[in-house]
Order: structure tokens, then C-alpha cells, then sequence
């Protein structure tokens, strides 16, 4: 400490030694007086992985994570023609349709093109419809184009489609645009909530409750702010239900180490697939009411719903139906995104959230800090107009439009049994029902030699299970591991994108690898 | 009312929310983004106003608060928001409408995006192609030094990466909590973000006496201070500059170069008005070809992060938020984390990035679209610059209004005389000097412009941040306006 005070001392002012102890010649700009040492090697960094920022070095994404970047490692090993026992990699890894081939709903590339370039808008080939959206998204833009920055909390007419949208599908339920926020994506929502919510210090610092297993930005976000991950387990006995009771225990044992604020909910949950009841939500409710959470309802698979047993209810509108105890009191934040349901454009990097019940004041801050950002990509926030305000009965482009919404997500429904189908015939894989979302989350069985090879490699057992997979089948999946899951279990996720005909395929190629697996750490 | 375990209840009888201004991240709460701030604010309530009718002593608010060229009326570039729409909407490559280049250019794009659709993810750190179109334009730009594709990282507008790149920067605690020399006045991004992390801002002043210089000797002053209460280990500079425009001289960047290879400062270098410069006598430096060219041990061992964007320029496409940052001897496992840290958001709008292309490898002498898009460019640039010359010359014209030359980017950043009186009237409001002036220049002629207090200045001095985007014709007429306001402001708190 005193040498670092006698150096800080020493360092500054005319002719005093330098860092290594040379005289520095007085500051007159340019003057090049100074003799620097030839390196011998390299001087230390200023950035290096020990002066980093400690918290963005415990941030993890496992869906991009390391079993990606083999992905990536072993693409460039093909394209290069080294041989290997398959001909490509299948990404299964993301929940990116397009990326996978599903196509675009044409009418809102129409709505897109046509703000994109407005000479468009005298062309015979763009249905009036379509040129009438885009002119009243573009009369709203400033300078009437995409290129200008829109307000910040996103351009006005499409928050108010949002509102519209949100009070039809609640049922009637009022929204008010005003507490709609457009996002870059329903991840920057997420953080940015998270974000103004984290305070306190020690045993005061914020908790954040995040279903296990979860969507790995929950706890990314969470390491980079230095917030407290509490963990509440889905019941995977159950079709991974969330129980109350667990919640209940989770924040219990959370209050003696941090202060729980937060409570995260993902319906349809990711990567578990699960649509929760309304019993459920109303319950999920009652508990925040009780123990004074923030909700976060992350809500970006509500149009992704396959199983006729199952019903998507939004938090927002059994929130307002269970009266106005709640309905005035709980803090809750929905998101929605343009990146899933039929229309897949994660690309362009759409989405919204809903706030209720937040402080006017918090509001003002929420817009501050938005504003920093300046705002979300407008072409996104375009492309959620389209999303919530689409082609109705009567209008030119409704057939079309439809067809093309029923064909996506009939061939999703179709993909999502067919997977837990055919996973539940492979011994030692039991997949719970893909009642929504895209993805599998099926349960292996890891023989204990496999584990102790796993363990001897450093890795997770399912990460092992999942590099095998991925260096003898091309096949790339997430291990449970970056999801979490209960001690001793073991999981991979899997996306439902691909072709049918490449799924079945992949569904086979996975079933066979996974017995000789069985057969060879037997 | 049922009560819950541990409610509080507030004086007027309604419960204490789980999120308040006393619950909430302090840190967020100290932020402060003045150009979109309160005045900006009040501006939106008086368009409200006028559109209920109100009567006002002027018919439309003057939003020059902000760099956003095309909401003033600048037009976007044809080719540009061609090959996006052909990105966008495919079929459009079957129609006689778009020339062969514009298509070609899609069509390459298109074979580079997961499912050959900008509706897909790209890769973390931008898509491939894009990056190696983006260091060869740094080749070009800088005489053919290299750039690498993978040390480029595409991101949403320069502001993300700009971001991204302190968050990896900031560390320690107390006395060791890192600093981060930022220029005064400085463009708000960078202390809003400071604030946000929690880390230490160090101001070094420019100096308005010379057109805004850097002084090496400021920036030690300032080092040397800092390190009494922190561990400086960044250093900002904006170039050119924002608010003031000016252009900095290749000796200056020099300077600061070795000056921060001396002092172990990381340098960012926040270049996104590298093509608008309009000064005679002044050009842009990339801090990158400085660096190279300085030779060891600079070239080899200073860290440097430099930013672009396509929202300047003339470009002006603000709305798709596209940018990209250079980084130059970066550790490279401090690189893998920056890799790992752009992956939890996925990546960059795919638009954004598609604009970045068309920007950085623009038609050819050789192109059918040259032409249009020469004359196109040109035309706004020149038009640019002489509304830099021309907002410079008129308010030199007002006494009590001194203008520095607008040398590059979008502002001018001219100070203001403001009475001692008026300084009183607006300390009693609570308000900075410069704020009560702007507010009242707002009530009274519907120009919005951003207080010098929001940028930072030295003490005593007043200052107001303008755009120079309104178009021509009404550029003259509002500087005018502008001037005769402050003149008749003065003569009140006289």
C-alpha cells in the first residue's frame, strides 16, 4: 500500500520517473523525447483475463457455449474435406426456424420491404394491404423512414398495435400503450428489468427466483450484475409442473443469505416445453402477492402451443381476472418476442414487454435508461407491428397469411410428437411431452463408467454425452447441464426446427448412438 | 385491504411497491442521458400541445437535439435501401425494378445467412462475410494496412460496443475500481455508462481555446489526480469530436498514443464521424493507422478498441442500429470473452449488419449504380458541411455568442454570455444556467437544443449542443431565431 502511495506520489509531476524508472521529459504535446526500453517480450496487457471484469467472466451461455463452438470447429474441418462419419453438422442447439429452413410469412417481408424502400409502394406486385401498413408504420417514423431513431420506448402507432393486440388476446382485457416497451428482442427487456430491480449489498442483495431447469439468460444476466440466482425446481415427474410448494421452500432458505424480489417464469417454458395451467398461474400469483415479488413472465412461446390438452393464459390477463387485489398490487412484466411462435425472425431482433403496476417513477427511470441506448432497431419494432396486427378475414392477403401461420405451426405440433414419440421408444431416454415451445428436453440415462469417463475429462457427464454425440453423428444439442437440472440427472435440449424428414433421421441417428453408448460404458 | 407478511404501508394508504426509486439499482438511478433528457421531454409535451391546438408563439417544435439526419429530412441512400429490400423480401430479385449490382450484392448476403434469410440468427459477433468486408474497407481506408476479420465484432449501433467494452474493463473496489478518462465535453453515452457500472469517471478538459484541442498535458493533469481514488486503466477520445466537432490533428493522436502506452491506458477510440469532415486543412486519422504506422513497441502491444457506425456519415441510418467495433492487441482470451458476453444477446440485427456491408464495400467507378450513389453521397456531405459553415458564421454574428469551428460530425457547441442575473434567477429554479436558457429558448421559439451542462464544461462556462441537420432553407432562419433570442434574453437579465 505504501509503495503503491509513494509510486503514485513519485509518478506525476515534471521529470518524475515513469513507470520503470525512466525521467519523462515534461508534457508538451508531440514531444517524442521519450526513450522507450526495446522489448525483450511481450509487456503485460492491460485487459487480461485476471484485471477483467470478474463478473463477466462468470457469465455462461451454454446455448452458444462450448459444444457450439466444437460445432463451428468441426464445420470448418468438413468444409475443409477432412472426413468424418456424417456429412454436416446439425444445429439443433437454437431455437432459430429459419436458420433450420421454415420460411417467412410473406406478407410481412411485403410490410417490410415496402419500408424499407417506399418506391416500393407504387409497385403492382404488393397487395394494398400490405402498402397500407407500411405507410401508416412509416407516417410515424420520423422523417417518415426506417433510418431515424424512434422515441425510446419505441414508435408510438406500434405500441399502441400492441396494446390493441394484448386487450384482444386477454380477451378484452385493457392494455395501455403507454405501458408497452418496445425492445431489441425480448432478451433486452429481460436484462434491462432485471437490471433496475438489483440493489442492496451482502444479505440485502437482490434474489432472483429462476425455474431449474431455465433459459440460460436468466442466469447470465444475473452473474453480470452480481444479483443472487435462487433456484426453484420444476417437477419433472409432472411434466415439469411448478409447484408452489417448492416455490415456497426455495424462498424460505433464499431469505437467510439475500433479499428475493424477483420471481422468473417462462410459459411455455424453455427448455422444458411446458404449458402451465391456469391453476397454476393463479397460484404462481397468489404467492407473489404473499411473499411481495416482482413477476417476470417470459412469454415468447405463447403462439407456440401443440398440445390439445393444453391452453396458453397470459399472466397479464389472469392477473386482471382475479380482481383487483391483485390486479392493482402485483408488479409484473410479460415479454413477447418476434423471434418464435409461426413468424421465427430472430434476426431482426423484435420484441415488447408489458409493465404493470410500476411506480410512475420507476417508469421515468425505465425510459432513462432505454434512452441511453437511444432505441430498439426499428426494422424489429416493424416487424412486431406485422406480428400484432396482421392480415385480417375480408383482406386481401388474409388467405395466404393463414395458410402459411397453419402450416408452420401444424408442422411444428407435428414435429413436437413425433420427437417425444420417438425419443420415448429408445431405452434409457424418457422425453416429457412437448406440449409448447420448440424443444426437447429429454432425460438419459449415463451409465456410471460414463460418468467416471466424463469425470476424468473434466467435463459434465451430459456434456460428454453431447461431444460424443456431436463428433460421431454431426448432431449438436445442449447438455441439461447448461439449463440445470437435479443433481444426478441428466439431460440434453434439442430443437424441433429441422425438415421432418431430417428429424426423423437426426431422431434415429440420436436413438443409435445412444445405444451404442449404453452398449459401450455398460 | 389484506395485508401481506412485511407490507408497508404508505402514507396515503396504498402499499409500498416491491420496485421504488429507493429499491431499485442505485447505480441506474444516478444515470444521466441529457440528449434525451428532460428538455427533450418538455419538447414532446409542447408537440402535444400543438397538436391539441394550444396557441404557441411558434407552429412547430425544432427537434435539434439529436444526430438523426433522416428525421430532419435527410434522404436515405438509394443503393443502400435497395439491397436491403432485396435482402428483406427475396422475391424482389425476379423484378426489372433493381439494377444487376444491387441484386448481386443481395444475393451474396443472402447465401451468408443461416437459412439464406436475414430472419435467422447470425453468428455472435456478426456474420462472417460482413466482417471480412468490413476489415477490408479498413484496409483501404488506412493505405492498406491489415485488419483481420476476427478482430472485428459487428454490434447494435457503436453505443453497444462501446458498452460491452467498458463492462469489460471495469474492476476492483474503492481506491482500485477502475477510471476511464473521458473528454469534456464528452457525448453522454460514455458517463451514463460509467455511471451504470459503477466505475470512475476521470474528465480531462478539452481546450476551447484552440478549436477544442487535446492536451497531453491536461490528460496527465487529470491521470495524475485520479490516482489518488482509482486505478485509471481507460482512456475515450472521440474524433471527431462530439459536441465540438473538431478534427484532431494527426501529431495530437500521436501523442495520445504514446501517452497512454506510458500511463497503461486501454484506448477507445469512438470514430463514428469518420466521414463527415469538413473543415479545409482538417482530415481523419484512424487511430488504428496512426498506431500501426508509429511502429513498435505502439503497433504491437498498445490496446485499442475503435468504433463505427452507419448511423452518421452519410448514411444517417440511425433506426437499424449498426456498427461495429475493431479491437487491436487484444488479449485473446479476453477476446473469447467478449465473444462469450455478445452471445448471451444473441447477435446484432441482421438488417443493421446487411447496412454495414453496403456502407463499408459500396458500388464501384465501374458499377451501373455508381453514379446515383456518388452524386447521391456528395450531395450530402456537401450540403453538411456547409451548414457547418454556415451555423458557424451566423452565430460568430451574435454578440455574446462564440462559435468554434464546426471542423466535423453534426453540432455546433457554441458558448453563451448569459447574465449574472439570469444565473441567479436560474439557481433559484434549481436549474443549470444553460438548462434555464435552453428551457426558455424552447418555450419561447420551439428549438430544442441540449445544455452544455449536459455534456460537461468547465465551470462558469455556458454552452448549448445544435445540430446542423435542419434542412437548408430553414438552417438560416433558426440560427437567426436563435441568436435574437439570446440577444433579447440578455437585455432581460440585464
Amino acid at each position: 500500500m505504501q509503495r503503491a502511495a509513494a509510486l503514485v506520489g513519485r509518478r506525476c509531476g515534471p521529470g518524475a520517473p515513469g513507470p520503470w524508472g525512466r525521467r519523462r521529459s515534461s508534457a508538451a504535446a508531440g514531444a517524442s523525447a521519450l526513450q522507450v526500453r526495446p522489448a525483450r517480450g511481450r509487456r503485460e496487457r492491460i485487459l487480461t483475463p485476471e484485471s477483467m471484469n470478474p463478473q463477466v467472466k462468470a457469465v455462461e451461455y451454454a446455448v452458444r457455449g462450448p459444444i457450439v463452438l466444437k460445432a463451428g470447429e468441426i464445420e470448418l474441418e468438413l468444409q475443409r474435406g477432412i472426413k468424418k462419419p456424417f456429412t454436416e453438422v446439425i444445429r439443433a442447439n437454437i431455437g432459430d426456424a429459419q436458420a433450420m429452413g421454415q420460411q417467412p410469412i410473406t406478407f410481412l417481408r411485403q410490410v417490410m420491404a415496402l419500408c424499407t424502400y417506399p418506391n416500393l409502394l407504387d409497385s403492382p406486385s404488393f397487395p394494398e394491404d400490405a402498402k397500407k401498413r407500411a405507410r401508416r408504420i412509416l407516417q410515424a417514423c420520423g422523417g417518415n423512414s426506417l433510418g431515424s431513431y424512434s422515441a425510446s420506448q419505441g414508435v408510438n402507432c406500434i405500441r399502441e398495435d400492441v396494446a390493441a393486440y394484448v386487450t384482444r388476446r386477454d380477451g378484452g382485457v385493457p392494455a395501455d400503450p403507454d405501458n408497452i416497451y418496445l425492445t431489441t428482442g425480448a432478451s433486452d427487456g429481460i436484462s434491462t428489468i432485471l437490471k433496475i430491480l438489483v440493489s442492496g449489498g451482502g444479505k440485502s442483495r437482490t434474489g432472483v427466483l429462476i425455474p431449474i431447469p431455465q433459459y440460460p439468460l436468466y442466469s447470465a444476466v444475473i452473474s453480470e450484475l452480481d444479483a443472487i440466482q435462487v433456484n426453484y425446481y420444476l417437477d419433472e415427474e409432472n411434466c415439469w409442473a411448478l409447484d408452489v410448494n417448492e416455490l415456497r421452500r426455495a424462498v424460505q432458505e433464499a431469505k437467510d443469505h439475500c433479499n428475493p424480489k424477483v420471481l422468473c417464469i417462462i410459459n411455455p417454458g424453455n427448455p422444458t416445453g411446458q404449458v402451465q395451467s391456469r391453476k397454476c398461474i393463479e397460484d404462481v400469483i397468489h404467492f407473489a402477492w404473499e411473499e411481495k415479488l416482482f413477476l417476470l413472465a417470459d412469454e415468447v412461446y405463447q403462439d407456440n402451443v401443440y398440445s390439445p390438452d393444453c391452453r396458453f393464459h397470459s399472466f397479464k390477463k389472469v392477473l386482471y381476472e382475479m380482481g383487483p387485489e391483485y390486479s392493482s398490487n402485483v408488479e409484473l412484466a410479460s415479454f413477447h418476442s418476434t423471434s418464435k411462435g409461426y413468424m421465427g425472425e430472430c434476426g431482426y431482433r423484435g420484441g415488447y414487454m408489458e409493465v404493470i403496476n410500476l411506480h410512475p417513477e420507476i417508469k421515468g427511470q425505465l425510459v432513462k435508461l432505454l434512452s441511453v441506448r437511444l432505441c430498439p432497431p426499428v426494422s424489429g419494432q416493424a416487424a412486431m407491428d406485422i406480428v400484432v396486427n396482421p392480415p385480417v378475414p375480408g383482406e386481401e392477403s388474409y388467405e395466404q397469411f393463414h395458410r402459411e401461420k397453419e402450416s408452420v405451426l401444424g408442422n411444428l405440433a407435428a414435429k413436437a410428437k413425433l420427437t417425444e414419440d420417438l425419443f420415448n421408444q429408445v431405452p434409457g431416454i424418457h422425453c416429457n411431452p412437448l406440449q409448447g415451445a420448440m424443444y426437447a428436453f429429454p432425460r438419459i440415462f449415463i451409465p456410471g463408467r460414463a460418468v467416471e469417463a466424463a469425470q476424468a475429462h473434466k467435463m459434465a457427464p451430459d456434456m460428454f454425452y453431447c461431444m460424443k454425440l456431436l463428433e460421431e453423428t454431426g448432431i449438436c444439442v445442449v447438455p441439461g447441464s447448461g439449463f440445470g437440472q437435479r443433481e444426478g440427472t441428466y439431460h440434453f435440449r434439442m430443437t424441433i426446427l429441422p425438415p421432418v424428414e431430417k428429424l426423423k433421421t437426426v431422431l434415429q441417428k440420436v436413438k443409435d448412438f445412444h445405444m451404442t453408448f449404453l452398449d459401450k460404458y455398460a | 385491504m389484506a395485508l401481506r407478511a412485511g407490507d408497508q404501508v404508505a402514507m396515503n394508504g396504498l402499499k409500498e411497491k416491491v420496485l421504488t426509486l429507493d429499491t431499485m439499482n442505485p447505480c441506474v438511478r444516478r444515470v444521466e442521458y441529457a440528449v434525451r433528457g428532460p428538455i427533450v421531454l418538455r419538447a414532446l409535451e409542447l408537440e402535444q400541445e400543438l397538436r391539441q391546438g394550444v396557441k404557441k408563439p411558434f407552429t412547430e417544435v425544432v427537434r435539434a437535439n439529436i444526430g438523426d439526419a433522416q428525421a430532419m429530412g435527410q434522404k436515405p441512400i438509394t443503393f443502400l435501401r435497395q439491397v436491403l429490400a432485396l435482402c428483406v423480401h427475396p422475391d424482389l430479385l425476379n423484378s426489372p425494378d433493381f439494377p444487376e449490382d444491387a441484386k448481386k450484392k443481395a444475393e451474396r448476403i443472402l447465401q451468408a445467412c443461416g437459412g439464406h434469410s436475414l430472419g435467422a440468427y447470425s453468428v455472435s459477433s456478426g456474420i462472417q462475410l460482413i466482417r471480412e468486408d468490413v476489415a477490408e474497407y479498413i484496409e483501404r481506408r488506412d493505405g492498406g494496412i491489415p485488419s483481420d476479420p476476427n478482430n472485428i465484432y459487428l454490434s447494435t449501433g457503436a453505443s453497444d460496443a462501446i458498452v460491452t467494452v467498458l463492462k469489460l474493463l471495469v474492476a476492483g473496489e474503492g481506491p482500485t475500481r477502475t477510471g476511464v478518462l473521458i473528454p469534456i465535453p464528452q457525448y453522454p453515452l460514455y458517463s451514463a455508462a460509467l455511471a451504470e457500472l459503477n466505475a470512475v469517471q476521470v474528465d480531462y478538459y478539452l481546450d476551447e481555446e484552440r478549436t477544442w484541442a487535446l492536451d497531453v498535458a491536461e490528460l496527465r493533469r487529470a491521470l495524475c489526480q485520479a490516482r489518488a481514488h482509482c486505478r485509471p486503466r481507460a482512456l475515450c477520445v472521440i474524433n471527431p469530436g462530439n459536441p465540438t466537432g473538431q478534427v484532431q490533428a494527426r501529431e495530437c493522436i500521436e501523442a495520445v498514443i504514446r501517452f497512454a502506452f506510458e500511463e497503461r491506458l486501454f484506448l477507445m477510440a469512438d470514430e463514428v464521424y469518420q466521414d463527415n469532415v469538413y473543415a479545409e486543412g482538417s482530415q481523419f486519422h484512424s487511430f488504428k493507422k496512426v498506431l500501426t504506422e508509429m511502429g513498435p513497441p505502439y503497433a504491437t502491444q498498445q490496446e485499442l478498441a475503435s468504433f463505427h457506425s452507419v448511423s452518421k456519415g452519410y448514411m444517417g441510418e440511425c433506426g437499424f442500429r449498426g456498427g461495429y467495433v475493431e479491437v487491436v492487441n487484444m488479449d485473446p482470451a479476453v477476446q473469447r470473452q467478449m465473444q462469450k458476453l455478445m452471445s448471451v444477446r444473441l447477435c446484432p440485427p441482421v438488417p443493421g449488419q446487411v447496412l454495414l456491408s453496403t456502407v463499408v464495400s459500396p458500388p464501384a467507378p465501374s458499377d451501373p449504380s455508381f453514379a446515383q450513389f456518388q452524386a447521391e453521397r456528395q450531395a450530402v456531405l456537401a450540403e453538411l458541411a456547409a451548414k457547418a459553415k454556415l451555423t458557424e458564421q451566423v452565430f460568430n454574428e451574435s454578440p455574446g455568442i462564440r462559435c468554434n469551428p464546426v471542423q466535423g460530425a453534426m453540432y455546433s457547441f457554441p458558448r453563451v454570455q448569459l447574465p449574472p442575473r439570469a444565473v441567479q434567477r436560474a439557481q433559484e429554479l434549481s436549474l443549470a444556467p444553460d438548462m434555464f436558457f435552453c428551457m426558455r429558448l424552447l418555450e419561447e421559439t420551439g428549438i430544442c437544443v441540449v445544455p452544455g451542462s449536459g455534456f460537461g464544461q468547465r465551470e462558469g462556462t455556458y454552452h448549448f449542443r445544435m445540430t446542423i441537420l435542419p434542412p437548408m432553407e430553414k438552417l438560416r432562419p433558426l440560427l437567426e431565431k436563435l441568436s435574437q433570442f439570446h440577444a433579447k434574453f440578455t437585455r432581460e437579465y440585464s
